[in-house]
């Protein structure tokens, strides 16, 4: 998805832009998310600013193909179950108010207003309106289409050419070289192997998550709904498994039930407990899903990066390499955003966003 | 050819079930969607948006394409419910859910 959007905003400040992907499009993460664009659940700082630069381009893109990519303004509901949590959440939607979110808070009689199939009992909530979903692998589509882009799937980048300078000058793939004066690394929870062949150190991780599908139901469950402590299990540092219950609809009908986090390597296999947890988690929040098949689950890997920002801009390591990744969970939601700075940077213009937080060679080696 | 004389089956004898509220006939063993094709009924379901006709696509419980509503409960794999005597069969519409 990142990918998508570097080469639709690259392409349309006048590059030629080729995509190069190992697999099909939307193969990797985009195609194993639920297609979040948040803004709840972000503290104020540079990754929120990402988020709302991000949610702005994204609504310009819909305005042309919001049918074709899914797009839906639905707003995030936050949920506290009890007091303690709810005081926790409303001192950091007022913090995030500060920063330009639409935050809105919701009274206990409110709550089934807004989603009436909610547990009874909580303590209230609050509402984002700015908080939307897209279609990942569709969006991802869309975009690569409208970029003009020449798009190379199932074809891998087995080395980045340098030339004596130390420049990059293009990339080596399993079927033949492509020259260019700028690289973009956009491979997600790849990236970092990708990075490696630049002889530069890149340490993203992959952090797993299941979701879990259930049949097609009528729209019952109406915006993005989750826990306040999904935001702590998001911020966490920790490898060992994390959950908590991120419940949405989705225009085909199934509802979606994520979220758990898990740092275990790039191991597929499926998890029992992992599952039952967020199955859980769900129903406790909504206790009609208890009588609802789930239908299926699937798995992906989040590109982790250590203090939970992604690499963005030009790498002083490598003139010419430019990084696009480690995006975590939110990478589908921050892919305009990025697409648009990397774009800018390329163009050799100023980035809307200062760029700093987001250097690519902040990490140590120690780090990597 | 009849197939149980290919496999020289012999069957226990055959009971009742209903569908759509009409009595068939369903010899032990079979799923609803055996139960079905035997009556020589292939599709019983229409998708959610275009409303096109769907009965056993993968016949291994992958496709979800044959659900059908079972004793009130809607969305259940027709190649994988086995019948009992007496289970009502009902085609469903849409998500199968009321509301």
């Amino acid at each position: 998805m990142v990918g998508a959007a570097c080469a639709l905003y690259a392409a349309r400040a006048g590059l030629a832009v080729a995509v190069v992907d190992r697999g099909p499009v939307a193969g990797g993460t985009t195609g194993a998310g639920e297609g979040n664009l948040l803004v709840s659940d972000k503290e104020p700082g540079p990754e929120l600013d990402l988020a709302l630069l991000s949610g702005r381009l994204w609504a310009d893109l819909a305005e042309e193909r919001a049918e074709a990519i899914e797009y839906e303004a639905k707003g995030g509901v936050v949920v506290a179950p009890t007091p303690e949590s709810l005081a926790a959440l409303e001192a950091f939607a007022a913090g995030q108010r500060t920063a330009g979110v639409l935050t809105e808070p919701v009274a206990t009689d409110q709550l089934h207003d807004l989603e009436p199939y909610l547990a009874p009992g909580l303590a209230g909530a609050v509402h984002y309106p700015q908080d939307t979903q897209v279609m990942p692998a569709l969006a991802a589509a869309h975009l690569l289409r409208a970029s003009g882009a020449r798009l190379l799937t199932g074809r891998t980048v087995t080395e980045v050419l340098r030339a004596r300078d130390g420049s990059v000058r293009g990339v080596r793939t399993d079927r033949g070289d492509l020259y260019a004066p700028a690289v973009v690394n956009a491979a997600g929870t790849w990236g970092a192997e990708v990075a490696s062949l630049a002889g530069v150190t890149l340490p993203v991780l992959p952090r797993r998550g299941f979701v879990l599908v259930t049949e097609p139901l009528p729209r019952r469950v109406r915006h993005k709904v989750y826990a306040a402590d999904y935001v702590a299990d998001v911020a966490s540092d920790s490898a060992a498994l994390q959950t908590s219950p991120v419940v949405e609809g989705t225009a085909a009908g199934p509802i979606l039930i994520g979220a758990s986090r898990e740092r275990v390597g790039f191991d597929r296999s499926f998890s029992l407990p992992v599952v039952r947890e967020l199955a859980e988690g769900a129903t406790r929040l909504f206790p009609f899903l208890s009588q609802v098949r789930a239908l299926r689950t699937y798995l992906g890997f989040r590109p982790y990066l250590p203090d939970h920002l992604p690499a963005i801009g030009p790498d002083p390591r490598a003139p010419g390499l430019f990084h696009a990744c480690g995006h975590e969970g939110a990478g589908i939601g921050l892919s305009t955003g990025t697409g648009q700075l990397i774009a800018q940077v390329l163009a050799g213009r100023t980035p809307d966003l200062d760029l700093a937080p987001f250097r690519p060679d902040r990490f140590s080696e120690e780090a990597a | 050819m009849n197939p149980l004389d290919l496999v020289r089956a012999e069957p226990g004898p055959a009971f009742t079930v209903t569908l759509d509220g009409r009595d068939i006939e369903v010899l032990p063993g079979r799923t609803v969607a055996a139960a079905l094709w035997a009556e020589g009924v292939t599709s019983w379901r229409t998708t959610r948006d275009a409303g096109r006709p769907r009965g056993v696509f993968c016949g291994i419980g992958v496709c979800f394409d044959c659900l059908v509503t079972v004793n009130d409960r809607p969305n259940q794999r027709a190649c994988l419910v086995p019948l009992a005597p007496g289970d009502t069969i009902r085609t469903q519409e849409g998500t199968g859910h009321d509301d």
